[in-house]
C-alpha cells in the first residue's frame, strides 16, 4: 500500500476530489497548509514597512491506495490540478506499512 | 399627533427664518433654546451615533457571509463607505439634499456646510450640526448596502468611486425629493402625501436597487452557478461574525427609527417598540419559512429575516399599531426568503441578500404605510390613511408612485455609473485575483495570517 500526498492550489480541491471519486477512490484526508516551491512569495507593505509573504496557502491531500492503483491516482490528480501556471503543486508517494479500519478491525488492502 | 406636525413645521420654519436674517458667519442667535430644545438635539445626536455604529454591523454581516480570503477587502469597502461617503455628503450631498435655493430637483446652497450657523438651535428644531450629523450617517447607511451584493469580485477603487457618487449625488437627490421637500414631497393625491418615516424607501430601497445594479453589472462569482445554471452555495466563513453583525444592526436601528422622530418625546419609545416587534416577527417567520423550504433553521437566513423586519418597519414605524408591526415584520420575513431564492434562480449573485433585505423589503415597508397606517406620523397629516383602516387607495398610490420614481432614478443613475466604470477602469477583478482572494492583491494584507505565513 502507498500513501499519495499531493499539495495543490486550494481552488482545485473540488476538481481533484471529483476526479478521484470518478476512478473509485473511497477516502481522502485534506489539510490547509502553506508552502512555497519555485513559486516564491511576494513583497507587500504593512503600515509602511515591507514584508514578504513567502508561504502561500495550499491544500494537502493524503490518499492511501493499493500499489497497483498508484499510477492511476497520480495521473488523475495531475490532470485535475494542473493549470499550467506556476504554483500548481507537487505529488509524492511513500510506503504505508500497515493500515487498519477502526470500525471493523480490517487490515491491509481490505481497509482501503 | 398634530402637535408633532406643528413642531416639525415650525422647526423648519425657524431654521429658514434664522438663516434668512443672519449673515453667513457666526452671529449670536436671537432665540434662546429651552431644555426641551437641547434634549431634542442631544437625543438625535445620540441616535446618529447608534446609526453610525451600524457600519460595524454591516461590515460584520458581510464579512461573516463571505470567504476568509476576501475579509480585508470587505472591511475595506465598509470603511470606504463611511470615509468617502460621508466626505462626499459633506462636500455636496447635504447641499443637494437640504441646501437652500434650488427647486423641486435639487438644492443649490451650503456646499461644505458653508452659509450655516452650525450650532444655532431654532425653536422646536435641530441645529444644522445635529441635522447634518444625523443625515450624514443615514447617507453612509444607504451606500454601504451595496457592498454586500458586490462582495468578493469588485475592484476596490471602482467601489470607492461608486461610494462617492452615491453619497455626493444619487442619494441626496432622493432625499431632496422627499425629506427636503422636492419632487416626491409635492405629490398630492386627494390630500394624501408621501410617508417614509425613517427611510424604508429613501435609504433601504435605494441601497437595495443600487446593490441589484452592482450585482447585475458584475455578474456572479466564479463557481456560483453550475453549467446548468443551478446555484451552488458558497458558505460564509464566520457565522458568529454575521450574527453579531445582525445584533449590532438591530441595536443601531433603535437610533435609526426612534431618532427619526427628530424630537425627544413620548413617541420615541412607541417607535422603538414597533421596531423591536417587526424585527422579532421577521426573524421568527423566516426561521419557520426556511425550515419548511430547506429542512433546517438556517441561522444565516434567520439573520436576514430579522433585518428584513427592521427594514420593512422603517417607513411605517410612526403610523402603525404594535400588532400591525408584527404583521409587517412577519410578511417581510417570508418575503425575504422568497426573494433570495428568486434572485438565485435568475442568477443574480447576492452574497449577503442585500437586494432582498433592503430592496424588496424596503419596497414592502413603503407599501405597508399605504395599507396599515392608522396614526398620523407627522408626514401623513391625517389619521387612518391606510387602506385597511378606511383610508382608500390614495395613500397606497402615493407610496407606489414614490417607489416607482426612486426605482427609475436609481436604475438610471447607477446604470450610467456602473456602465462607465465597467467600460473604463473596469468593475470586476481579474479571474486569477478572484480565485486567489482579494486581500493580498488589492490591499497587500492577509485577514487571518498565521504568524508563520510571512517573514520580513
Amino acid at each position: 500500500m502507498k500513501l499519495v500526498t499531493a499539495v495543490i492550489k486550494p481552488f482545485k480541491l473540488d476538481d481533484v476530489k471529483d476526479a478521484l471519486k470518478a476512478i473509485g477512490v473511497a477516502g481522502i484526508t485534506v489539510e490547509e497548509v502553506r508552502g512555497f516551491g519555485r513559486q516564491g512569495g511576494h513583497t507587500e507593505t504593512y503600515r509602511g514597512a515591507e514584508y514578504k509573504i513567502d508561504f502561500v496557502p495550499k491544500v494537502s491531500l493524503g490518499i492511501v491506495v493499493a500499489d497497483e492503483a498508484v499510477d492511476g491516482v497520480v495521473d488523475a490528480i495531475v490532470a485535475a490540478a494542473a493549470t499550467g501556471k506556476i504554483g500548481d503543486g507537487k505529488i509524492w508517494v511513500t510506503d504505508v506499512e500497515r493500515l487498519v479500519r477502526i470500525r471493523t478491525g480490517e487490515e491491509g488492502t481490505d481497509a482501503i | 399627533m398634530r402637535k408633532r406636525a406643528l413642531r416639525i413645521v415650525s422647526g423648519l420654519g425657524g431654521v429658514v427664518a434664522i438663516l434668512a436674517i443672519t449673515p453667513s458667519v457666526g452671529f449670536a442667535q436671537d432665540y434662546v433654546p429651552t431644555t426641551q430644545d437641547y434634549l431634542n438635539n442631544i437625543w438625535v445626536f445620540i441616535a446618529g451615533v447608534l446609526v453610525f455604529f451600524m457600519q460595524a454591523g454591516f461590515a460584520l454581516v458581510e464579512a461573516g457571509l463571505t470567504r476568509a480570503k476576501n475579509v480585508v477587502n470587505i472591511f475595506a469597502k465598509n470603511m470606504t463607505d463611511a470615509v468617502v461617503g460621508i466626505l462626499a455628503f459633506f462636500a455636496t450631498g447635504w447641499a443637494f439634499a437640504f441646501g437652500e435655493g434650488g427647486g423641486w430637483f435639487i438644492g443649490t446652497d451650503n456646499f461644505f456646510l458653508t452659509g450655516l450657523d452650525l450650532s444655532a438651535i431654532p425653536e422646536g428644531g435641530l441645529s444644522p450640526a445635529t441635522s447634518f450629523f444625523f443625515q450624514a450617517v443615514f447617507a453612509a447607511t444607504a451606500v454601504t448596502i451595496a457592498s454586500g451584493a458586490m462582495a468578493e469580485r469588485t475592484k476596490f477603487w471602482s467601489y470607492v468611486i461608486f461610494s462617492a457618487v452615491m453619497c455626493a449625488f444619487i442619494y441626496p437627490v432622493i432625499v431632496h425629493w422627499t425629506w427636503g421637500g422636492g419632487l416626491i414631497a409635492d405629490i398630492d393625491i386627494n390630500g394624501a402625501v408621501f410617508s417614509d418615516f425613517a427611510g424604508s424607501g429613501i435609504v433601504h430601497m435605494t441601497g437595495g436597487i443600487a446593490a441589484f445594479m452592482g450585482a447585475l453589472f458584475l455578474g456572479p462569482r466564479i463557481g456560483r452557478y453550475a453549467e446548468d445554471g443551478s446555484p451552488r452555495a458558497i458558505p460564509g466563513h464566520n457565522i458568529p461574525f454575521a450574527i453579531l453583525g445582525v445584533f449590532i444592526l438591530w441595536v443601531g436601528w433603535f437610533g435609526f427609527n426612534p431618532g427619526s422622530e427628530l424630537l425627544a418625546d413620548e413617541f420615541v419609545s412607541t417607535i422603538a417598540v414597533n421596531t423591536m416587534l417587526a424585527a422579532i416577527a421577521g426573524g421568527f417567520v423566516t426561521a419557520i419559512t426556511i425550515t419548511l423550504v430547506a429542512g433546517k433553521p438556517d441561522l444565516a437566513m434567520i439573520g436576514n429575516g430579522v433585518l428584513a423586519g427592521l427594514v420593512a418597519i422603517t417607513a411605517p414605524c410612526g403610523a402603525v399599531t404594535p400588532i400591525m408591526s408584527v404583521v409587517i415584520g412577519a410578511i417581510a420575513g417570508a418575503l425575504v426568503v422568497g426573494s433570495v431564492l428568486f434572485f438565485d434562480k435568475v442568477r443574480i449573485d447576492d452574497p449577503v441578500g442585500a437586494i432582498s433585505v433592503h430592496g424588496v423589503c424596503g419596497f414592502w415597508g413603503l407599501i405597508s404605510v399605504g395599507l396599515f397606517a392608522t396614526y398620523d406620523d407627522a408626514f401623513l397629516g391625517r389619521e387612518d390613511a391606510g387602506l385597511f383602516y378606511g383610508g382608500g387607495i390614495d395613500q397606497l398610490l402615493v407610496q407606489l408612485l414614490m417607489a416607482a420614481i426612486i426605482l427609475v432614478w436609481v436604475v438610471v443613475c447607477t446604470g450610467i455609473l456602473f456602465g462607465i466604470l465597467k467600460a473604463t477602469i473596469g468593475l470586476r477583478v481579474s479571474r486569477e485575483e478572484e480565485i486567489q482572494g482579494l486581500d493580498v492583491l488589492e490591499h497587500g494584507l492577509q485577514g487571518y495570517a498565521p504568524d508563520m505565513a510571512h517573514t520580513s
